[in-house]
Parts: structure tokens; sequence; C-alpha cells
């Protein structure tokens, strides 16, 4: 089953180390105390997310290439979803003076 | 097994150990800067798994974009926040990160039996590698007009964004207008830098 002709590695190789990064980026986005550190986890798991567009893109739609260019769109999207992600952690800083999650409750019901 | 198929292995291994090392470090290391830096790390290993599957442009574009834009944004944030603050501590933190883990593991497990036992349309059609970036303009100037452009409003969006939350919030006294308004003695005024009470 995970014989490949097209090179060594099978897309299922791909596959697992991508959910792995998926995972721990889950784990550190829900346990991070650190500010900084949550907007990190978002960029692992974002980039886990492109290694499965990029890896089906060449192994299952290797003529058309559509996988490559969603993962353009991704990296765009995620490019500016940490500026304006680093400066609101800025502007909380200089309200709250801490970067400690577990103070940013404002929302809190 | 030639060669060019055991230097596939070999990089893929690295590149896999890298990644999986990198993202646990990031997670998991007290110190935020090593964080960032092996987040750096992480970012590059990523985009030689790019270069593996024939795809050198994205693998480019995640250099610049990752590594050298976000990640020196990271960087950034890290020096002006880090003041080093003791964290207090809180009750059930050790149970909520075995819980947590418990669920990631979990999500692990069932994501790998997907991508183990689905049987994919493998082998789709041949790769066309090196001709990965005309065709990638093709998709982005004609299918993917409108994306483009959106993407591209996105962008500008996100700066003007960026700037006005970040920006410091400046208070001028009244009196200083008032000077400015009729244009005396304007050389011996500082212009006030900081808001708040040292302002009198």
């Amino acid at each position: 089953m995970l014989e490949n002709p097209i090179g060594p590695v099978p897309l299922q190789a791909y596959l697992i180390v991508s959910a792995f990064l998926f995972c721990t980026g889950v784990w550190g986005l829900i346990n991070s105390r650190n500010a900084v550190r949550v907007l990190m986890s978002i960029e692992l798991m974002l980039n886990a997310v492109n290694i499965n567009l990029m890896s089906f893109s060449s192994y299952i739609d290797g003529s058309i290439i559509r996988g490559q260019v969603f993962s353009i769109f991704v990296i765009t999207v995620a490019a500016a979803e940490a500026a304006v992600g680093l400066a609101i952690l800025l502007s909380l800083y200089r309200n709250r003076v801490t970067i400690d999650m577990e103070s940013f409750n404002l929302l809190k019901w | 097994m030639n060669i060019a198929y055991s230097t596939e292995l070999i990089c893929f291994l690295i590149l896999s150990a890298v990644i999986v090392s990198g993202s646990l470090a990031v997670v998991l290391l007290e110190n935020i800067v090593y964080s960032a830096f092996l987040l750096g790390g992480v970012f590059m290993a990523v985009a030689g798994l790019y270069l593996l599957l024939n795809a050198s442009f994205v693998a480019a574009a995640q250099i610049l974009v990752y590594v050298g834009a976000v990640n020196v944004l990271i960087l950034f944030a890290i020096m002006l926040v880090n003041n080093r603050e003791k964290l207090k501590p809180i009750e059930g933190l050790k149970t909520r990160k075995l819980i947590s883990g418990g669920v990631c593991t979990g999500l692990l497990i069932l994501l790998l039996r997907v991508s183990i036992i689905t049987k994919w349309n493998i082998p789709g059609p041949t790769s066309i590698g090196e001709e990965a970036t005309e065709r990638i303009g093709e998709h982005l100037f004609t299918d993917y007009l409108l994306p483009f452009e959106v993407a591209s409003i996105l962008l500008l969006m996100a700066m003007i964004g960026a700037i006005v939350l970040a920006r410091r919030e400046v208070s001028i006294p009244t009196d200083y207008i008032n000077d400015l308004k009729t244009k005396k003695s304007l050389d011996d005024k500082k212009i006030p830098l900081l808001s708040g009470n040292s302002l009198k």
C-alpha cells in the first residue's frame, strides 16, 4: 500500500509529518501562557495545512497544481494574520503590561 | 534503489526529524527567544519539504514570507514585550496540560488512521516538475484572478490595521494646539511625545 512509483517517499509520510505538526500546534495553542507563543503555534498549524495541500497537489493533482496556488494564498493570509495579531498583542501589552494569556479576560462572561 | 532515491529518502527523513523535534521545542521550551529561532528552523525545513515536492516557487515564497517576514516580526514582538515576568501559578495547570495532551494525541491518532487507511488515488497525473512556476502564474492570472486581487486588498487592510493598532496614542495639550494656531513662539516648545500625567 505504501509503494509509490514517483519516488521513495510515499504520500502518507508527508501526511504523517503534517498531522504531527498540526497536533503540536493545537497543544501549544491551548497550553501556552505567553501570547507570542500562541501566535507561533498558529503559524505551526498553518504550516501543517500547507504541507498537506502541497503533498496532495504534487501526488494527486500533479498536472494542474491547484494546491500550490492555494498554499500561496494561505501564506498570504498567514502573513496578514501575523501582522495584525502582533499589533493586537502590542496594544494589549500597553494596556495590561503583561503577556500572560490568563490575564486577558476582558470578554469573559 | 539508486542514489537519487536514497538521497531523497535521507533528505526527507532529516527534514521531518527537524520539523518534529523543532515544533516540539517551539511549544515546550521555556525561553521564548529559543522558540522563535527554532520556529525559523521549522519554517526552513518545511521549505525543504516543498523542494522535495517539486515546488520551488512555493519553497522560495515560504522562506521569504515566513523566515524573512513573520519570524522577524515575532522576534521584534518578543523584543518589545519581553520583560521576563513571573507568571502567576494557577490551579489545575497540570491537569489541563494532561487533558489537552490526551485530546491532541487522540486527534493525531485519528489523522494518522485516516491518512494511512484511505486509498489515495495515486499515482495521479505525472508531476509537471519545473514548469510549476509558470503554471502558478497562469493560474493566478486566469482562474484565480479574483482571489489574487482580494488577497492584495487583504494585505493592504492588514497593513493599515496593524499600523493603526500598534500606533502609540499621543495626546497633545490644548494650549500647544492654540500656540500652533496663533503661530507664536514655536521654537521654545517641545513636542510632547508621551501621554500621561507627566505633562501638566
